[in-house]
């Protein structure tokens, strides 16, 4: 339908729609053609640490990245790759640690002007009405009582809410929500909307229409805004929205690749270019050695490495789907995501702790079981937990670690505090927290050794805790 | 889909002209005299208010029932002043320990301290100074006696806007922040509204307490200083004095209507009307209603009258204070090591300061009192401390059961509910009477006999929570109690003990609260002139006061106060963080 002339041009010349993918952790954001405009956002070298401590790790290390007049930009990346931090960077919610962002050739240094963002969770406020919470950006720049509704009403028929002027946001579904939150953002007029996974909060129909709805009036050139910066984890909802996506790597967040979206629109899902999209930019998010730790990065990490809690339950269900037919041992990771209708992220962490415990190999898109995983799959309950103890003390050296503490102990107990100061010399608070939960419950399924909740103890006899 | 369903029916926009929102309704044969009513009683009250001192000898309290509406009219003036301080109180005072960790850092505590402070002893150690401010006239005692309910009533209003003002949601912040809302604005739009639930909730016990303390502090003599306000209390204590059982009945009666009157017309409508502010955003299955509030939101009389309140309140919202943002943006630039010697330096101002404050006390105690005299009032302390334990153990075993199975049935938990909620707002002190009455007739030992009362008013929560922590406890467990046929102690050892425990815990952190204050009152009683007392801190405080025996009632209530922080401290925190921890159902 409606395209800008640049994606016009390209979707002509490359019929694939794909342009080769360049490697930017390095050589930062290749320059792009000069447009008769100044790019609307600009962000260059922007890094940001963990907390004020200059030793703490950094969440983002020297992005940079432009989003021109007229373009939908995605930030693409995994849950910490620090996208949603950028974002609050350039919103000015956020200060960096170095670096500058400059909203339509102003520097940012504090909540900008011109931008206007739309949140996961909705954040409307529930005690005031939709009018109210769509007018209430207007009401903070004192625009006058009689111009402020006029421009509400004007938003809120634009977004397909009239009639639920006087509705409060309990009274509304999740997308009807979610219109109200573009609402109160589109009043403002913004020259370049910030939208923080607004679609990530719905469910899958809802979050289609919504979606659609919005490249609508995008197309058809309604909304007054100059620009739109997109942080998503879905992948497909990236290559459907965008003229432009910036896959993101993880700890630290960098840009590690830039992908032109020339497909025409509207974009359909089972369009083969789309697919092999999608599936090339899985690929992209898979890759090693930057996606996940394998095996020998994994020893080397010693008790650095962040252990994500995921269940065993979850382990041993993608094992045994991956070990069945007709994947019998390799499975393309978008085609188990949405046969499961599980999130690319969630599958993704599920996937890497798998191939951190030696169960598995994650390399471009593909997931590959190991002989070890495949036994597993076949296994008796003795066997498996037998099998996973092993995994689990080979692979993981903080299980090693608090094994050997708890038999060097005479009373073979330690509490669990002795360990969490010890991971927090290499993580935050939280990674640590989750770590230390993760490790509980593998241990306990492993039985290697055993954790009393009441007391806040490891100790070694499993037979104790019943 | 899903839209034509939720489209309530809400009026506003869909109404046909907003001038046909202003035509009268039938709400408004009711909300016409409600206001003109009320309007008159407070022109009324306030004129008496006014008077001069001499004004109070001349027309002495009488026992003439017919005198009662008018007393319970400026008892209930007062209690309405003080919740307005209270109010305002809360909406400085927890912002600032937010806002400024350096001001948190002394103010909540000291807010700790202040709410284990027995109520009367504020008006004991204020009265000379009030009636100082205002020589000769009413007001001075009457600031009095409003202060006194004041320190009923805004401790825990301000502990309640403090939690919330710490725990607004973080994604609503940022809005604030990412929309440019001045702080003006985001106080009103996000931080007040988002408080209101558990500020109203917060101001409903404050009010049950306050009756209490009403009625103690209408009537009451420091020394030579005695004070007598035209109130239900003055009367109760007269009728106390003359041994007028049917006056008391009288009293008991007019107070029984106030406190439907003051839940019909005040607490109800608020509690509806805060509903709203609940941050949750599923909609909830039964919503409180009050018929008052219905009035209001549906008469064409208040829209008429809200509507410009409404639009100047609005209007404040676009207020800029352009010197904030500066002043907002040059602190972040001070350097960590410059903070550090800050916080030294506060911090260190603040120790001296305490340490003046402590030496400074303890010069003054120590020109009266002896360290016979400490030893003496903490075995009293501990004397209270005994009742107060095994009150809450007794009254817990009575309610846990009686709870429980009210909490089961809903039809019945509907009527139990709000009966528990008007028990416990009910000034028990009306009580006290019959209670010296039956001691004096059979003479039983006051040491056990008078402990009851203590708790008289405060059991209530207990009942009250437990009847909410049953309603809440889950149906599939129910069923599994069912399923499994547990029976007898293992099924409420197992099951339904460990699932009310955290509210039971609530419930008797108010209750023991309750009790400490109710103990200067419920410890020594009086009937004519028969005097009842039991051994105790609170009876101990009591005399001192009477006899304005300064140094020794500063040791008494600081001998209180250690208690109770200890007590909050040492028993209360660990079981509810137990509670919470362990058992919390969800």
């Amino acid at each position: 339908m409606n395209l800008t002339p640049k994606s016009l041009r390209a979707a002509m010349g490359t019929p694939l729609g794909v342009t080769a993918p360049a490697d930017l952790a390095t050589a930062g954001v290749a320059p792009r053609t000069p447009s008769s405009n100044a790019p609307i956002l600009t962000v260059r070298g922007v890094s940001k640490r963990y907390d004020a401590d200059p030793d703490s790790p950094l969440v983002l290390d020297k992005v940079d990245m432009t989003v021109d007049r007229r373009e939908i930009v995605a930030l693409l990346g995994r849950s910490g790759s620090g996208k949603s931090t950028l974002l609050r960077i350039i919103a000015g919610l956020l200060s960096s640690t170095s670096g500058q962002v400059s909203v339509a050739g102003k520097p940012v240094s504090g909540p900008a002007n011109d931008v206007a963002m739309v949140f996961q969770s909705f954040a409307l406020f529930p005690w005031l009405t939709v009018l109210e919470n769509v007018q209430v950006g207007l009401e903070a720049r004192g625009v006058p009582p009689a111009e402020m509704r006029r421009r509400a009403l004007a938003a809120i028929d634009l977004i397909g809410l009239d009639g639920f002027e006087n509705a409060y946001p309990r009274e509304l579904s999740g997308g009807m929500r979610q219109r109200v939150g573009f609402a109160r953002a589109l009043v403002l007029d913004p020259g370049i909307l910030l939208l923080d996974e607004p679609f990530s909060a719905l469910d899958v129909l809802t979050a289609e229409t919504v979606r659609t709805d919005f490249l609508d009036l995008w197309a058809d050139g309604h909304l007054a805004i100059g620009a739109v910066l997109l942080v998503t984890h879905n992948i497909e909802e990236a290559v459907q929205m965008c003229d432009r996506i910036l896959v993101m790597s993880s700890n630290p967040g960098r840009v590690a690749a830039e992908i032109e979206v020339t497909l025409p629109h509207p974009r359909v899902r089972t369009d083969p270019a789309f697919r092999q999209m999608v599936d090339h930019i899985y690929g992209l998010m898979t890759r090693r050695p930057k996606a996940a730790p394998g095996p020998a990065e994994t020893l080397a990490a010693g008790l650095s490495l962040q252990l994500p809690h995921v269940s065993t339950n979850v382990l041993a269900g993608l094992m045994e789907l991956v070990d069945g037919a007709p994947h019998n041992g390799v499975a393309d990771l978008p085609v188990i995501s949405s046969a499961l209708q599980m999130s690319t992220d969630d599958l993704l962490k599920v996937a890497e702790t798998l191939q951190m415990l030696g169960f598995a190999e994650v390399v471009e898109g593909d997931i590959r079981l190991s002989a070890p995983a495949r036994q597993f799959a076949q296994a008796e309950l003795d066997v498996r937990k037998r099998l996973f103890a092993d995994h689990l003390l080979q692979r993981i050296p903080l299980a090693g670690h608090i094994r050997r503490v708890l038999q060097e102990r005479p009373n073979h107990r330690a509490p669990r505090a002795r360990f969490e100061t010890e991971l927090e010399d290499y993580m935050s608070e939280t990674a640590a927290d989750e770590t230390l939960k993760a490790m509980i419950s593998w241990a306990r399924y492993a039985e290697v050794f055993a954790y009393d909740g009441d007391t806040e103890q490891f100790h070694l006899d499993a037979e104790e805790e019943a | 889909m899903t839209m034509h369903v939720l489209h309530g029916g809400r009026d506003g926009l869909g109404s046909p002209s907003p001038l046909a929102r202003l035509a009268p309704s039938r709400w408004d044969m009711v909300a016409l005299p409600l206001v003109l009513g009320l309007l008159a009683l407070m022109v009324f009250g306030g004129h008496e208010v006014a008077q001069p001192l001499s004004q109070l000898e001349r027309t002495p309290i009488t026992l003439d029932p017919w005198t009662l509406p008018y007393y319970a009219l400026r008892t209930t003036l007062r209690m309405m002043a003080a919740l307005g301080a209270s109010l305002l109180f809360t909406l400085v005072y927890a912002p600032l320990a937010v806002k400024s960790q350096r001001a948190g850092q002394i103010l909540i505590p000291a807010l700790d301290i202040l709410q284990s402070v027995p109520v009367l002893t504020y008006l004991s150690f204020t009265v000379t100074f009030f009636l100082g401010l205002f020589p000769g006239q009413v007001v001075g005692a009457e600031m009095a006696s409003i202060f006194a309910i004041f320190t009923s009533q805004a401790w825990n209003m301000t502990f309640s806007f403090y939690q919330s003002l710490r725990t607004v949601p973080s994604d609503l912040e940022e809005v604030c922040t990412g929309y440019h809302f001045s702080t003006w604005q985001r106080f009103w739009r996000l931080e007040v509204p988002f408080a209101i639930p558990g500020l109203v909730w917060n101001m409903m016990m404050s009010m049950s307490g306050g009756w209490f303390f009403v009625v103690a502090a209408e009537a009451v003599t420091v020394g030579s200083t005695t004070i007598t306000l035209p109130g239900v209390g003055a009367y109760l204590a007269l009728a106390i004095e003359q041994r007028d059982l049917s006056a008391i009945g009288w009293v008991i009666l007019t107070m029984l209507g106030v406190i439907i009157l003051y839940d019909q017309l005040l607490f109800r409508p608020l509690v509806a009307w805060a509903d709203r502010f609940r941050a949750d955003t599923v909609q909830a299955e039964q919503r409180p209603t009050s018929w008052v509030l219905t009035m209001v939101e549906r008469s064409a009389l208040f829209r008429a009258l809200g509507r410009p309140a409404g639009g100047a309140a609005r209007a404040t919202l676009r207020w800029r204070f352009p010197s904030l943002p500066k002043l907002k943006l040059s602190a972040p630039r001070l350097s960590p090591r410059a903070i550090k010697i800050g916080d030294y330096v506060w911090q260190g101002a603040l120790a001296a300061m305490a340490i003046y404050v402590a030496v400074d006390g303890i010069r003054f105690m120590a020109t009266g009192v002896t360290w016979g005299d400490v030893g003496h009032v903490v075995l009293l302390g501990l004397a209270t401390m005994v009742r107060v334990i095994v009150l809450i153990v007794l009254a817990a075993i009575f309610w846990v059961p009686v709870g429980v199975m009210v909490g089961m049935r809903p039809r019945l938990a509907a009527i139990v509910q709000p009966l528990a909620q008007f028990l416990a707002a009910f000034p028990s002190n009306l009580f006290f009477p019959v209670a010296v009455a039956v001691i004096v007739h059979w003479t039983l030992n006051p040491d056990i006999w008078l402990s009851p009362l203590m708790i008289l008013g405060t059991q209530w929560y207990i009942l009250f929570n437990v009847v909410a922590g049953a309603q809440a406890y889950p149906v599939d467990l129910r069923d599994v109690i069912a399923n499994l046929r547990l029976r007898g102690w293992r099924k409420w050892r197992d099951a339904l003990l460990p699932g009310v425990f955290p509210h039971l815990v609530t419930g008797a952190i108010t209750a023991s609260g309750g009790a400490w204050n109710a103990s200067i009152v419920a410890e020594a009683v009086s009937w004519g002139d028969t005097h009842v007392q039991a051994r105790g801190l609170g009876a101990y405080i009591a005399q001192m006061t009477t006899d304005a025996d300064f140094p020794r009632l500063v040791l008494g209530n600081v001998v209180m106060v250690c208690f109770v922080v200890l007590f909050n401290r040492l028993v209360w925190r660990p079981l509810y963080g137990y509670a919470e921890r362990r058992l919390r159902v969800s």
